[in-house]
């Protein structure tokens, strides 16, 4: 069971992963396109805590790293989406319930999880990063995330709800 | 597992855990960042290509003449069944329609492509975007779903049939990674198309109507002039550039007290938010699961 839930957490974590690239970049924004893969970690943050949103966020980051044509040194987006994963299952006690507070761990996690990623740039030169470019990426990101945050956040939710193993309700 | 309980005490496993990921993430880019050429994530990174580049083309294929029509998921208010009926006729012929201008414009890109490979006498390969990175990723570099089975390796230059579009940086079995021309890193050898001074261009990393690159001249006493055309200068043995690809026009000059070099920006003639159809310019012998455009222009002229 274990395993069947793992695959099919893999198979989403790769769609939302091929979806951005190959998808949405037909519907970019200046290059923009939405975080699907940042979408679903907050998804698991949301449902799941802390815990397990990071080790997801690790692995989905990795995926964004390596799937092509990423070109990036690899581990940058996973680093960014561990980050993420903690901070949105820190404060998935509001979240969880209202649509508002959803909302904004979203726009939190987006920032915080572009911004990573460009602040890593920025250390390794790998590109470096010119802030002017960063700050209106950023914003756009954030925006874009939130417009896909209705479609895309409750059916990951729903979907990691049912794969979460039998336990005492609390 | 754990079950994950709100308020109860347990801030240590889960320090722990973010901890290590935190410390895995970092060995990874050190690891990435470190081994430079022959890094030893890049076995992974094919591996993962290998599978999720045809994933990628097949998305791409889908998605493609959907996207390709805005309004084309507009829904009315009427939810009878004869609406509901013609709704799904409807629909069926606008995608149609989508495809077939899809398909028309493909077939005159491919058109161009093909009087580009005759004009500059280099032998193309056709592939077509797939899948482009984010801009959230701060690098500009696409999928094209060609890869080594048709003879593309990597340092090729890719061009369309407005120009240069970039070069090759990595190849899998069917698709291949392609660093375009304004991305940061791009650095590219240009020639003035009027004058024939050199010089190189880098990529500022924008994409859209502002995508522009910077021109730095080797010899700081020529100014070049305002829609002087820039064409590739070419490396030894073409690779990663051949020469004589036109990359764009002057738009603007500056020449600061400070710097050696005149500096000129360059509106490139590709569009690359709307890439698709593009060539790699392969040997004319390649040999491929695709046909190579440009190799038989002189079986065709004897025709």
């Amino acid at each position: 069971m274990t395993a069947v839930r793992a695959a099919i957490l893999a198979v989403v974590v790769t769609l939302a992963v091929v979806l951005q690239v190959a998808g949405f970049s037909l519907l970019s924004i200046h290059g923009v396109v939405p975080n699907l893969a940042l979408l679903v970690v907050v998804a698991a943050a949301l449902v799941r805590g802390p815990d397990f949103a990071a080790v997801l966020g690790f692995l989905a980051g990795l995926a964004v790293d390596l799937a092509p044509p990423a070109d990036h040194v690899a581990g940058r987006w996973a680093l960014a989406l561990v980050v993420v994963g903690y901070v949105a299952g820190r404060v998935r006690q509001d979240a969880g319930s209202s649509p508002v507070a959803a909302l904004v761990t979203v726009a939190a996690s987006s920032f915080i999880g572009t911004s990573v990623f460009a602040l890593s740039g920025m250390v390794l030169q790998d590109p470096a990063v010119p802030v002017a470019e960063a700050l209106t990426v950023i914003p756009l990101a954030v925006g874009y995330d939130l417009l896909l945050t209705p479609f895309v956040l409750p059916p990951a939710m729903a979907l990691l709800r049912r794969l979460r193993p039998p336990q005492v309700a609390y | 597992m754990r079950p994950p309980s709100p308020g109860s005490p347990q801030q240590r496993p889960r320090r722990a855990v973010v901890v290590l990921l935190l410390l895995a993430g970092l060995t990874v880019i050190t690891l990435d960042a470190r081994g430079g050429d022959d890094s030893p994530v890049d076995p992974l990174r094919s591996a993962v290509g290998a599978v999720v580049g045809p994933v990628e083309t097949g998305t791409s294929a889908v998605l493609r003449p959907v996207i390709g029509v805005p309004g084309f998921f507009r829904t009315t208010g009427g939810l009878r069944d004869e609406v509901a009926r013609l709704e799904a006729e409807n629909a069926q012929l606008r995608g149609r329609l989508a495809t077939s201008e899809v398909d028309r414009n493909r077939a005159a890109e491919l058109d161009g492509l093909l009087a580009g490979a005759k004009d500059t006498g280099y032998a193309v390969v056709p592939a077509r975007v797939v899948a482009m990175g984010p801009a959230q990723s701060f690098s500009r570099a696409v999928t094209i779903d060609a890869g080594t089975s048709s003879g593309i390796s990597p340092d090729m230059t890719v061009i369309n049939n407005d120009g240069l579009v970039g070069r090759v940086i990595r190849a899998e079995r069917s698709t291949a990674t392609v660093l375009l021309v304004v991305d940061q890193e791009s650095v590219v050898g240009g020639r003035i198309g009027s004058t024939m001074e050199v010089g190189f261009l880098r990529g500022r990393g924008e994409q859209g109507d502002d995508a522009r690159l910077d021109l730095d001249l080797a010899d700081q006493s020529v100014t070049p002039a305002r829609r002087d055309v820039l064409v590739t200068w070419g490396s030894r043995n073409g690779a990663p550039y051949v020469a004589g690809i036109p990359i764009g026009r002057v738009t603007d000059v500056r020449s600061s007290p400070g710097s050696l070099s005149a500096q000129a920006v360059i509106k490139p003639f590709v569009d690359f938010t709307s890439l698709d159809l593009v060539g790699v310019v392969v040997d004319p012998n390649t040999e491929g699961d695709r046909p190579v455009l440009g190799a038989g222009a002189r079986q065709e002229e004897t025709r």
